[in-house]
């Protein structure tokens, strides 16, 4: 069993769990993940590692509560524990001296973005740090990626907060400007690392994806999380989770991520059905109130 | 033919032991079980294990035992089996295998023990069922609650074993039985590696591996999950700050194969290890009850591309998880087919259909991203091959679409790089599996030794068994004396 220390709400919807693995935090690096279960009837999801404290033997993940299992995780908070948690799998991303290099952040993966950002920024490179968000509500780490960053542009979707617009239209500027980069880093959801490698591509500007493939193991067994990259297979869990976004297939990968749209459909109508019983015994049991849940109000 | 030992309790002359036909295994009904995840073999009742044991013909040369990977003394325990003490035939077992039920149900001994045994030399006599006894007296220790625990006093040396398949759990069994301290990792949440996540309930019921986990524990070892060895910690850290004397490495045969065919991609079209692991580990045929979906079989038409026994496990899964049509397409002939003859036997009882000489070209898909059928490609036998197999040779112009809704590719696995790239020092072969010494299991750094799939490449389990048993004795050896002599390249 894996104990929560800690449970914070960053935004809506949106909550940073501070976790005592001490094997986990000793030996991870940025861009890698963890996979975990909740309790004994649970699937096992992938979730990026964000920060991590060796000496406290605590790592802390950012959660979206987008289904069924991150929606039960939101209910969850200090004192209780998960089923397992096992990592740090993946490969960590590529820390060295770049030169210049833009980090891209779309909404929570500004969190999975924000380590290596950190990195890269200590490794001595000029970090440019774009991240965006729907609205002013769901931006994220904006205070800790300034500080890693000698420029950081945020926008909004709807204009509700900073710069009306997408990520890649900062991308685009700062291209269009002529600024010299040298790698760009793009995390976030899949339409959004598709456009930013659209836009590298022409300008032949290296650029690497951290891709969210749907995974069993994590350790190269199953098979499942395979991606189509430079027309061959390759396994996110233990390939990845990075790759080279001008030879990803991203058409792919959202087909392969929406197998099971029915199924996932399914499990949160069914559980947003329990909603009252699970919040009852979410009060009870753990003296924490649900975080959003479908036709929720917050 | 040799006379019987002078000991013996069995009163049957060498002559009627030869006219006693082998004893059927009872079995859940083909039409029944098609639809259940239920063991499909039922297994002897005492009366059947007496009378099956008392057609031994207890030869002197016991070439029965010289064939078990692991060297069960076969010859001993049916004798027991026919005095009477069950008990005691299973102690005899479990001096030479930690995990008798496990074997029982899932070792070929018609490729070893069986094979050998002299009985079935004779004309139209079959040989002893010596794996059904294995199973009987297995299970009957398991029901009485019998345990024969070390009485060795602890050497005060610890190993770390990693992976808890049948490999890694014989090291751990045979360690503990010698007084060492063993701590078996496990990279999944639930122990017992491929036992757990690849052979079917109706094949290896999981309650029984759990039994034979909890004998293990009683004898000392101990467990921890959720641990990637190689990311989670290293082997240099375990024999490091974690103080470990030696490692065993026997982390199996890790990553599928696909075909690198057209349409691999697409939706529906799964590994063998993941269609497995879904149903096995995860439960997902209990979806929603359970939280991992998979697709819906009902009313589908399935197909599982290859010959071996991971194949089977595949196909009549899915055929108890509601599939129509469900089909075995397989590049060779029956007589190439790697599967147990039983289990193939079975298949064709619940209805799957077999399409040899057969071979997918490409998946087709639906035009949503989701697969429609199989393009294949008839196939003729050719001259041997590398492994001494007639090589397979598509027949021109003889293309045929099957139209169908999932495809599950069971073509076999390639060698986990994990480990092996996070240890330096640590030899591989040009495929990657782990380099090993056949005898001694040791591997080209000092005190890890390694053993299973990670180092034959796919196999089978008591294969994987007989490599743990000659680690686990080399080891002993290696903690005992300190001595390290590499293997040689």
């Amino acid at each position: 069993m894996f104990k929560i220390l800690q449970a914070q709400l960053l935004a809506p919807g949106i909550k940073r769990f501070v976790i005592e693995a001490p094997r986990i935090a000793h030996k991870q690096k940025p861009g890698q993940f963890v996979i975990l279960r909740i309790n004994e009837l649970g699937e096992r999801i992938p979730i990026t590692i964000e920060s991590s404290d060796p000496v406290a033997g605590t790592i802390n993940i950012v959660v979206q509560a987008v289904g069924k299992t991150t929606h039960l995780l939101h209910c969850l908070g200090a004192g209780d524990s998960l089923a397992d948690v096992v990592g740090p799998l993946g490969k960590p991303s590529e820390i060295t001296k770049f030169g210049t290099v833009v980090v891209v952040g779309g909404g929570v993966g500004t969190a999975m973005a924000y380590p290596t950002a950190a990195a890269l920024k200590r490794a001595g490179n000029q970090v440019i740090s774009i991240i965006g968000a729907r609205n002013k509500e769901l931006v994220l780490l904006e205070k800790e990626m300034s500080a890693v960053s000698d420029l950081l542009l945020v926008t909004t979707d709807d204009g509700s907060y900073a710069e009306k617009g997408f990520v890649t239209d900062k991308l685009r500027e700062l291209i269009e400007a002529g600024t010299r980069i040298d790698l760009v880093l793009a995390v976030g959801p899949v339409v959004m690392m598709k456009a930013v490698a659209e836009l590298t591509r022409p300008a032949q500007i290296r650029t690497v994806v951290s891709l969210n493939p749907i995974m069993i193991d994590g350790t190269g067994m199953c098979g499942g999380c395979r991606v189509l990259v430079d027309g061959k297979s390759q396994f996110a869990c233990v390939d990845g989770p990075e790759f080279d976004a001008h030879l990803v297939n991203f058409e792919v990968l959202v087909q392969r991520n929406a197998m099971y749209r029915e199924a996932e459909r399914r499990s949160m109508e069914e559980f947003a059905k329990e909603r009252a019983a699970q919040e009852e015994r979410a009060r009870e049991q753990m003296g924490v109130e649900c975080a959003a849940l479908p036709g929720g109000e917050r | 033919m040799t006379p019987p030992a002078a000991r013996s309790a069995n009163p049957l002359t060498l002559k009627e032991r030869m006219k006693v036909p082998r004893q059927q295994m009872p079995e859940q009904e083909a039409a029944l079980r098609s639809a259940n995840f239920t063991e499909v073999n039922l297994g002897y009742s005492p009366e059947l294990a007496r009378q099956e044991a008392l057609r031994c013909l207890e030869c002197a040369k016991t070439t029965c035992m010289q064939k078990c990977p692991v060297g069960v003394k076969v010859k001993e325990f049916v004798q027991l089996i026919v005095a009477g003490d069950f008990a005691g035939a299973a102690a005899k077992i479990r001096e030479d295998n930690v995990l008798p039920a496990i074997t029982g149900r899932v070792c070929p001994q018609e490729d070893h023990c069986e094979a050998a045994c002299t009985l079935g030399k004779a004309k139209n006599v079959r040989p002893l069922g010596i794996g059904y006894l294995e199973r009987f007296v297995a299970d009957y220790e398991q029901r009485m609650g019998i345990r024969h625990l070390p009485k060795v006093p602890p050497t005060g040396k610890k190993v770390a074993v990693v992976g808890s398949g049948p490999s890694g759990l014989t090291v751990a069994g045979d360690l503990a039985q010698r007084g060492h301290k063993v701590c078996v990792f496990e990279a999944l949440h639930e122990l017992g590696g491929v036992l757990v996540y690849g052979i079917p309930e109706f094949r290896l019921p999981k309650q029984i591996i759990r039994e034979q986990l909890d004998y293990l524990r009683d004898m000392g070892v101990e467990f921890e999950t959720d641990v990637v060895v190689g990311r989670t910690v290293t082997i240099d850290e375990l024999m490091g700050e974690e103080g470990y004397d030696a490692v065993f490495i026997g982390t199996g045969a890790g990553s599928p194969q696909f075909m690198g065919i057209p349409g691999e991609h697409l939706n529906g079209v799964y590994s063998a290890n993941e269609f497995l692991t879904r149903i096995n580990l995860m439960k997902a045929y209990q979806f929603p009850r359970y939280d991992e979906p998979m697709v819906d079989l009902h009313g589908k038409d399935v197909a599982v591309i290859g010959g071996g026994n991971t194949a089977l496990d595949a196909i009549r899964s899915s055929l108890r998880l509601g599939a129509r049509k469900a089909y075995v397409i397989y590049r060779r002939s029956e007589a190439e087919m790697p599967a147990r003859i039983e289990e193939a036997h079975h298949a064709q009882q619940e209805g799957i259909e077999f399409h040899m000489l057969t071979n997918p070209v490409e998946f087709l898909s639906d035009g949503k991203g989701w697969l429609a059928g199989a393009r294949c490609v008839r196939m003729e036998l050719g001259e041997p091959d590398a492994s001494g197999r007639r090589r397979p040779i598509p027949v021109a112009g003889s293309e045929f679409d099957l139209p169908l809704s999932v495809v599950v590719i069971a073509v076999g696995t390639s060698a986990n790089p994990i480990v092996q790239s996070t240890t330096p020092g640590l030899a591989t072969d040009k495929r990657g599996y782990i380099q090993a010494d056949a005898n001694t299991q040791r591997t080209s750094r000092k005190g890890v030794f390694a053993g299973g799939d990670i180092v034959t490449g796919s196999a089978t389990v008591i294969l994987a068994m007989g490599a743990g048993r000659r680690a686990a004795k080399s080891i002993d050896e290696y903690l005992t004396s300190g001595a390290w002599e590499a293997p040689a390249a």
